[in-house]
C-alpha cells in the first residue's frame, strides 16, 4: 500500500504542476500583455505600464511562475485588480458557498442513486426497473442549469416555497442559508444521480451473476443478506470510480448553478471576474477549480484501492 | 482488408434488420434525424425570421402565426429554436471532430510506440482531465474574449483526452490479437497494420463514443452561452434563450420550456443512438445489460 500510495502522490503531484504551468501559459503567456487586457484596449499607455509593474510582469516568464506558485502555497495570491483586496480572503469567502454546495449535492447525488439503482436491480426486468431506467434515461439529458430553471418555476413562482435565488450568508441566517443552498444542490444532483443510477444498477447485476452470490443464495441466504453482505461491496467499485469522475462535473456544474441562483460562490466569483477582466482572480479560481478536481480523483484513486485490493497488486 | 472487418461488411443488410428492432436505436435516431431536419430546414426555411425584431408583438402565446409564441423582441420562437438546432450541430461536429482526430491520432501512436511516448500522452490527457469544457472555456473567455468559436475550441479541447483514451485502450487490445501478429510478421510496419488492421477494427467504439460526446457538446455549448460565453447576439442558441427567458419567469414562464425541451430531445435522441449502436455493435454488452 505504501508503495501504491508514493506512486500516487508523486502522480498527484506532477499532475498539480502540469496544470500550473497549463494555467500559467494560458493566462499570463498567452495574452500577451495581461495588463492591457486586464484595463481595456482604451487604456492610457502610461497607466498600462504601471499595472505591468505593479504586477510584476516586466519580470522574466519564468520569476513570475514560481512567485506565482510559491504564492499559492502560502496564501499569498495577490491583489484583485476589481476588488482591491487580497484574492486570498475573497476566495475563502467564496468557498464557504461553493463547498457545502458541492459537498450536499455529492451527498444527494450518492443517496438518489444507490437507492435508485440498488431498488431498480432488485426489480430486474420488471416494471419498477424499466420506469425507473426510463426516468434516468431522460434525467441524463437534461441540462443542470434547465432543471434549476424549472425548479425555480416550480418551488419559487409558483408554490414560492423557496426563494428564487441569492444567499443571505451564513452568519446572518445559517437555517436560510442552507436553504438557499437546497434547490441549487437539487438541480445539481439529479443528472448526475441520473447516471450514477444506471451504473449502480448494472454492478449490481453484474455481480449478482457472479458464482459466489450464487453459492450464498443456495447456502440459504436471502436474497437482501446477499445484497448486503456480498454483492454491494463489490458492486461499489465502478460506482466510485464514476463518483470520482462526477465529482469533477460537480464542481464545473457550480460555475453555472451558482449563476442560475445568484449565489455568490467560486462560479459566480469567475464569472464576474471576467466581466471585470480580472486575470489574477481567474487564474487563481481557475488554478483552485482545477486542483479541487486534481485531488477528489487521487482520493477516489485511493479508495479505489483500499475496497478493490486486485487494483494496488497489478499497480505496483 | 483484414478479416473481422471483412465478416462485418458482408453483415450490414442483418445489421440494419436488428437495427429496426432496436428500440433504443430507433427512438434515438428518430429523434437525431430530427434534430439534423431541422438544424437543414433552418438553412432555407423559418416560420419567421430568426433576427427581425418586432417590440410590438413580444412575449405572445402560442397562437397560429407563431407555434410557440414569441420572445421579449418579438421574435418568433419556432424560427429561433430551428436556427439553435444549427448552431448546436455546427458545435457538435467542429467540437467532436476536433476531440475525435486529435485524439484517436494519440491514441494510436500511444498504442503503436507503446513505452514513454504512450507514457507521455496518457500523463498529458490525465491533466487534462483536470479541465472540464466549462473551466477550459472560462480561460478562453478570459483571455480571447467570449464567442464561439472559442468555446468549440475549448469543447474539443476537452474530448481529445477521451478519444485518446478509448482509443489507446481498444487499440491495445486489438495489437496482441492473432491477426495483427501475423500481419507482422508478414513484415508490415507498426503504422501499416495501424491503418490496416487496427483503425478499421476500432471504428465502432469510436461511432459509438462520437454520438456520446456530441450530446455532451451539445450540454456544454449550451451552458457555455447560457452564461454568456459562447454564441453571441445576434446568432440563435438554445443556451442564451434559456439566460434570457430566466429574467421573465415570472410574465412568460413557457419560454423557460421550450429551449429546454429542445436540448434535452436532443441529448436524449444521440444518447439512445449511442446506447443502441454499442447493443447492436458489441451483443455482449446488450445481454449484461
Amino acid at each position: 500500500m505504501g508503495l501504491f500510495l508514493l506512486k500516487r502522490v508523486l502522480t498527484l503531484i506532477a499532475t498539480l504542476i502540469g496544470a500550473s504551468i497549463v494555467v500559467f501559459l494560458v493566462l499570463e503567456i498567452l495574452p500577451g500583455d495581461a495588463a492591457q487586457i486586464m484595463m481595456g484596449p482604451d487604456a492610457a499607455p502610461d497607466a498600462v505600464r504601471a499595472l505591468a509593474t505593479k504586477l510584476g510582469l516586466d519580470r522574466p516568464p519564468m520569476e513570475r511562475y514560481v512567485h506565482w506558485v510559491t504564492g499559492m502555497l502560502t496564501g499569498n495570491l495577490g491583489d484583485s485588480y476589481a476588488y482591491s483586496s487580497p484574492v486570498f480572503d475573497i476566495v475563502l469567502e467564496r468557498l464557504a458557498v461553493t463547498v457545502p454546495l458541492a459537498l450536499m449535492a455529492m451527498t444527494l447525488t450518492t443517496v438518489l442513486a444507490l437507492a435508485v439503482g440498488i431498488y431498480a436491480a432488485a426489480q430486474h426486468n420488471r416494471m419498477g426497473d424499466v420506469g425507473l431506467m426510463a426516468v434516468t434515461q431522460v434525467g441524463i439529458a437534461i441540462p443542470n442549469f434547465w432543471f434549476a430553471i424549472l425548479l425555480i418555476l416550480l418551488f419559487s413562482v409558483k408554490l414560492q416555497w423557496f426563494s428564487a435565488g441569492g444567499f443571505p450568508g451564513w452568519s446572518d441566517d445559517p437555517w436560510l442559508s442552507l436553504q438557499s443552498l437546497l434547490l441549487p444542490a437539487l438541480s445539481l444532483a439529479v443528472v448526475q444521480a441520473a447516471i450514477l443510477a444506471r451504473i449502480t444498477r448494472s454492478a449490481v447485476l453484474e455481480v449478482m451473476r457472479e458464482d459466489y452470490v450464487r453459492t450464498a443464495r443456495a447456502k440459504g441466504l436471502s436474497q437482501r443478506a446477499t445484497l448486503w453482505g456480498h454483492v454491494l461491496r463489490n458492486a461499489m467499485i465502478p460506482v466510485i470510480t464514476v463518483m470520482g469522475l462526477q465529482a469533477a462535473e460537480l464542481l464545473a456544474g457550480t460555475i453555472v448553478v451558482e449563476n442560475v441562483f445568484y449565489l455568490p460562490g467560486l462560479g459566480r466569483l469567475i464569472f464576474q471576474s471576467i466581466s471585470n477582466r480580472d486575470l489574477i482572480v481567474v487564474r487563481n479560481c481557475v488554478m483552485l477549480l482545477a486542483a479541487m478536481v486534481v485531488i477528489v480523483n487521487f482520493v477516489v484513486d485511493v479508495l479505489y484501492a483500499v475496497i478493490d485490493p486486485r487494483v494496488k497488486a497489478s499497480d505496483i | 482488408m483484414n478479416a473481422p472487418a471483412a465478416a462485418r461488411e458482408h453483415g450490414v443488410p442483418s445489421f440494419l434488420r436488428r437495427a429496426l428492432g432496436h428500440r433504443s436505436f430507433v427512438v434515438g435516431a428518430t429523434l437525431t434525424a430530427l434534430l439534423v431536419f431541422a438544424a437543414a430546414l433552418s438553412l432555407f426555411w423559418t416560420p419567421w425570421s430568426p433576427y427581425e425584431i418586432d417590440m410590438p408583438k413580444k412575449l405572445q402565446p402560442p397562437s397560429a402565426a407563431h407555434w410557440l409564441g414569441t420572445d421579449p423582441f418579438g421574435r418568433d420562437i419556432a424560427s429561433l429554436l430551428l436556427v439553435g438546432a444549427r448552431n448546436s450541430i455546427l458545435v457538435g461536429v467542429i467540437a467532436v471532430s476536433i476531440g475525435l482526430l486529435v485524439g484517436t491520432a494519440l491514441g494510436l501512436l500511444a498504442a503503436a510506440r507503446r513505452g514513454w511516448v504512450e507514457e507521455l500522452i496518457m500523463r498529458l490527457s490525465d491533466f487534462t482531465f483536470a479541465f472540464p469544457a466549462i473551466l477550459s472555456a472560462i480561460m478562453m473567455t478570459a483571455v480571447f474574449g467570449a464567442g464561439v468559436v472559442n468555446s468549440i475550441v475549448a469543447i474539443g479541447i476537452f474530448n481529445i483526452p477521451t478519444f485518446a483514451r478509448i482509443t489507446r485502450a481498444s487499440a491495445n487490445a486489438l495489437w496482441s490479437r492473432e491477426f495483427v501478429l501475423a500481419a507482422r510478421a508478414c513484415g508490415k510496419g507498426p503504422w501499416r497494420i495501424t491503418f490496416d488492421h487496427v483503425l478499421p477494427n476500432i471504428l465502432s467504439v469510436l461511432t459509438v463514443q462520437v454520438t456520446i460526446r456530441f450530446a455532451i457538446a451539445i450540454l456544454a455549448e449550451a451552458a457555455l452561452s447560457y452564461l454568456g460565453l459562447g454564441t453571441q447576439p445576434p446568432q440563435p442558441s438554445w443556451g442564451r434563450m434559456l439566460a434570457e427567458a430566466q429574467s421573465l419567469l415570472f410574465q412568460a414562464p413557457l419560454l423557460a420550456v421550450f429551449p429546454g425541451v429542445a436540448i434535452a430531445l436532443a441529448v436524449l435522441g444521440l444518447n439512445l443512438l449511442g446506447d443502441g449502436l454499442r447493443d447492436l455493435m458489441d451483443p455482449r454488452l446488450a445481454r449484461k445489460r
